[in-house]
């Protein structure tokens, strides 16, 4: 572990410049892709990756330079570049950052059970395996896949204020989907995949539900591939964890990003309807909304102690019973606007810069267990696992779908309905929001795909949920 | 960064060293990707966000007896170093490969293919097109994301494939906004930073945002007729690209064109789509050693072909085209039809006028049912005049309907869109596209 730091500390130690500040992020990321797809299984996907990004800050300009060259003259030579572009962009700068605060601390940061061996390739192709087989023989089965994707980072973070941060993580990402088609229709149901993922070792997998999951995920592919369409008209919805971390991503995450209010994003992923005077103001949503950052959950893929610009990270309200409190910005966006935000400044790798990402966004707990939150409810849909999602540039008008959806009659769960979906509007649907489910609902969830940035990036983040009861959300089904 | 010639060679040396390191039966594809680049976000018309980044991988398989695994490499560019790595990685994958069952799906290339395509034009002086950038953009609202620099794509084998394929490109992709909020997208790119290029371009743009000053129309959900520029088909286009045309997602009932390739569902006979490699952006081989061939996917509004990589030829028993290892389409050509541009107002008559398209997504995926978002400069259109912009709205209608039983006509001139995407790498994706006017368009919120 951190094998490369002797050598590159001393590299860092070595270089030279005339910027007034500058620091190296140096980012090794290993993993794997494993896959059985009908019985067969396919080649594993592997992969090494090894990089670092300069930073520089030259008269309050500040430029990055990263390299795959890692060797003293790679590192300056990037140096040299980062200071170049800082120089030559200074007349055009949007910023002046002399007066920005930067990192001195010292950490260290390991996933949970980073230290435990994950099993050997061939023991996680025999659980794949297993899974697979397990599917029934039934010829509406037309596809199914189990896999196992595995993401290894170590990162290194160096700057000339004397700050040494290191943090070693584990990702693991299970997953199983059944396909089944009648002739006409044909319905996907999954576990995991883009919904599920977490830090740790093999304790995901056991977390996640993949063991022995075959027969179920594919008796439901074919219930829902037997069901009628979910019916049209304004219902209650009570949203299972699988589709509240979509919910909270889209219209409570990327509105509340301090970048997109400063309209960095406006030319790829959008604004937001949440202008910077609304913070302490706005009732964003019903007082049952509680909303944190909360990089503190072990298991929960974006804790971590620091974030990429060398940010002490700590849990922190943005929302408080219902009152919008605090954005999702880093310390360079709380600079340019004023406001207190979050540790959450985080690039995707070593060749993009770090920017306001998500990281662990969550709904904490309230009172009442799944079955209260069921008889609570007269005419509704219950909604679970995310498979469309559609929003709006500023975040407000979404429309997202379900694999799976029940209907709920007079306080009681009744049959399977078919493609799920709904639509609302940010600034009104959170104040729909009439009961919140108890610990027992909450899950902690998480996606390895979240898209943003010029230069893209997809970076993971975290989202930990209880069950949530909506009044009066228009619903609808499918075509076919 | 080495130069062109330089990462070639280089290339060639890993190749060669990879040659005689390997054991018979063994046998090996190896890919490149490099690419040096420099990145400069701009907002409120100022260099938000600057940098460079230089960066190259390798993706190399190992076949032995049936059993082949993939392993991804980044390079440092040090010849002695990136050979280290590579005999690291083909150590780990000698490892692996007794780990694993015979593959019934393995199917290799074994022609002895060459390809090579260098795109050698000298790139902007990134300085020099940043003044010009910020100077055009005096006294407006502009943010945009500047990307520039040579890309290299290699591939080769054991059995004497070779391919090489390196372009230099810029991509300038902004946007201006009017202090309403409304703005109107464009994008300035190709291999050559022409001063005049970009001036022309940019004042196409200024004066659409001229149109978005006006108040804003608020609609009611409802069925409008609607013409979608190629920007806002390209956004469909895209949506469907993930799986429509995929062999494997046609056979495992998972493709939103499953209807379509059945038989079951057919576009307008005006519709005819070809994945046009030849004179494309991007490479003429694929990432798995095939050599990529132009395909007919739609022809006369039915299916035609579909892209099969060698997994899904061996699978399902047909043969392989040169499909990448995701069966997505990277050079979309859709033929234009009769409908002349400087008609396009006076046809569409009374309704929308849209230019992008934004966020789509599946409402029901088996019967195509797309939804998403207006975006940038969408205007209301009444006996053919542009009245006002339209406040953001969204759409939910099927594919068959917007591009078959709706379309009324495909514009005759037609828009190069070169794909900005930066996700990992810098994509050398594009699609010709016409703009198409549609007689029902079914906006719900």
């Amino acid at each position: 572990m951190f094998d490369f730091h002797p050598r590159l500390k001393q590299r860092f130690a070595a270089l030279r410049t005339g910027a007034e500040f500058f620091s190296l992020r140096y980012v090794c990321e290993s993993g794997q892709h494993l896959s059985v797809r009908k019985n067969v299984a396919e080649p594993p996907s592997l992969n090494r990756d090894e990089g670092a990004m300069l930073t520089v800050r030259v008269n309050g300009v500040e430029a990055y330079a990263a390299t795959n060259d890692l060797s003293q003259a790679g590192l300056q030579a990037a140096l040299e570049r980062a200071e170049q572009h800082a120089r030559q962009l200074k007349p055009h700068a949007l910023l002046d950052l002399r007066e920005q605060a930067v990192s001195s601390d010292r950490a260290d940061y390991f996933s949970p059970h980073f230290d435990q061996a994950f099993p050997p390739l061939s023991d996680c192709y025999q659980l794949l395996g297993d899974e697979s087989a397990a599917v029934p023989q039934d010829e509406r089965l037309v596809n199914w896949q189990a896999s196992i994707g595995l993401t290894q980072v170590e990162q290194i973070y160096l700057n000339s204020a004397g700050a040494e941060l290191r943090q070693a993580q584990r990702f693991i990402y299970p997953a199983l989907d059944v396909t089944a088609f009648d002739g006409n229709d044909s319905q996907t149901r999954t576990l995991g995949r883009e919904n599920f993922g977490q830090q740790g070792g093999f304790d995901v997998i056991s977390r996640c539900g993949l063991i022995g999951a075959g027969p179920k995920i594919a008796d439901q592919a074919l219930q829902l591939l037997m069901a009628p369409n979910t019916p049209q008209g304004p219902r209650d919805l009570l949203l299972m964890p699988d589709q509240m971390m979509l919910q909270i991503h889209e219209s409570i995450g990327h509105p509340l990003e301090l970048d997109r209010i400063l309209g960095d994003e406006r030319n790829y992923a959008g604004t937001s309807f949440v202008k910077a005077s609304d913070f302490g103001h706005l009732q964003y949503g019903s007082s049952l909304l509680n909303v944190t950052f909360d990089p503190d959950i072990p298991e929960e893929l974006a804790s971590y102690s620091h974030d990429d610009d060398g940010s002490a990270a700590s849990k922190q309200f943005l929302i408080r019973e219902g009152l919008l409190l605090r954005p999702l910005g880093g310390a360079l966006s709380q600079f340019r606007a004023g406001l207190d935000g979050v540790a959450n400044s985080r690039a995707c790798g070593w060749n993009r810069p770090p920017i306001d990402r998500m990281a662990n966004l969550n709904i904490e707990p309230g009172d009442q267990s799944l079955e209260q939150l069921i008889q609570g409810i007269e005419r509704g849909v219950l909604m679970r696992t995310n498979r469309s999602w559609s929003i709006d540039d500023a975040r407000n008008k979404f429309q997202f779908g379900c694999e799976w959806g029940q209907l709920i009659e007079n306080g009681e769960l009744k049959g399977v309905v078919k493609n799920p979906n709904y639509r609302g509007i940010s600034a009104q649907f959170w104040k729909s929001l009439r009961a919140v489910g108890d610990a027992s609902t909450s899950q902690v969830l998480g996606t390895p795909n979240c898209g943003k940035g010029e230069p893209n990036q997809v970076i993971r983040v975290g989202h930990a949920s209880p069950a949530c009861v909506f009044s009066n959300v228009d619903v609808f089904g499918g075509d076919a | 960064m080495s130069t062109v010639n330089n990462q070639a060679r280089a290339f060639k040396a890993l190749v060669d060293w990879l040659r005689d390191a390997l054991r018979e039966p063994e046998q090996f594809t190896l890919g490149y990707a490099a690419e040096s680049s420099a990145f400069v976000r701009f907002n409120h018309g100022k260099v938000r966000q600057a940098g460079q980044v230089q960066q190259a991988n390798v993706s190399f398989k190992l076949i032995d007896d049936g059993r082949h695994a993939d392993l991804q490499i980044t390079l440092s560019g040090d010849p002695e170093a990136d050979v280290q790595r590579l005999s690291e990685g083909l150590q780990q994958l000698r490892e692996t490969l007794p780990l694993l069952p015979r593959d019934p799906y393995l199917l290799l290339n074994h022609n002895h293919w060459q390809s090579n395509n260098v795109q050698d034009h000298p790139l902007p002086d990134t300085e020099q097109a940043v003044a010009e950038i910020t100077r055009a953009a005096e006294g407006l609202d502009l943010v945009g994301f500047y990307a520039a620099g040579p890309i290299s794509r290699g591939f080769a084998s054991s059995s004497g494939a070779f391919g090489w394929h390196q372009a230099n490109s810029f991509n300038f992709d902004f946007s201006l906004f009017h202090e309403n909020g409304q703005a109107v997208k464009a994008s300035y790119a190709g291999h050559e930073w022409s001063s005049d290029g970009f001036a022309r371009r940019f004042e196409q743009a200024r004066e659409q945002l001229e149109f978005l000053g006006r108040p804003l129309r608020t609609l009611p959900p409802g069925e409008y007729r609607a013409y979608l520029a190629p920007a806002a088909l390209e956004e469909i286009m895209g949506m469907l690209s993930w799986g429509g045309f995929s062999a494997q997602a046609i056979a495992s009932k998972q493709s939103p064109l499953q209807k379509f390739y059945a038989g079951e569902a057919h576009f307008s006979p005006n519709v005819w789509l070809t994945e046009q490699v030849s004179g494309s952006l991007s490479p003429a081989f694929s990432d798995e050693g095939y050599p990529r061939d132009d395909l007919g996917l739609i022809a006369k509004g039915t299916a035609n072909a579909r892209l099969i990589n060698s997994r899904s030829a061996a699978e399902y028993g047909l043969a392989a085209n040169g499909a990448s290892r995701y069966e997505y389409p990277t050079a979309l050509d859709m033929q234009g039809g009769q409908l002349e541009q400087k008609y396009i107002l006076e046809e569409l008559g009374t309704g929308l006028y849209i230019s992008n398209l934004w966020y789509l997504n599946y409402s029901d995926q088996p019967a195509a049912r797309l939804t998403g978002m207006t975006r940038f400069a969408t205007f209301w259109v009444e006996n053919g005049q542009i009245q006002a912009p339209v406040s953001t709205m969204r759409f939910d209608d099927s594919v068959y309907s917007l591009l078959g039983s709706q379309l009324e006509a495909l514009t005759r001139e037609r828009e190069l869109l070169l794909s900005a995407s930066t996700y990992s790498q810098r994509a050398t994706a594009s699609m010709l596209l016409p703009g198409a006017l549609v007689k029902r368009l079914t906006l719900t919120l």
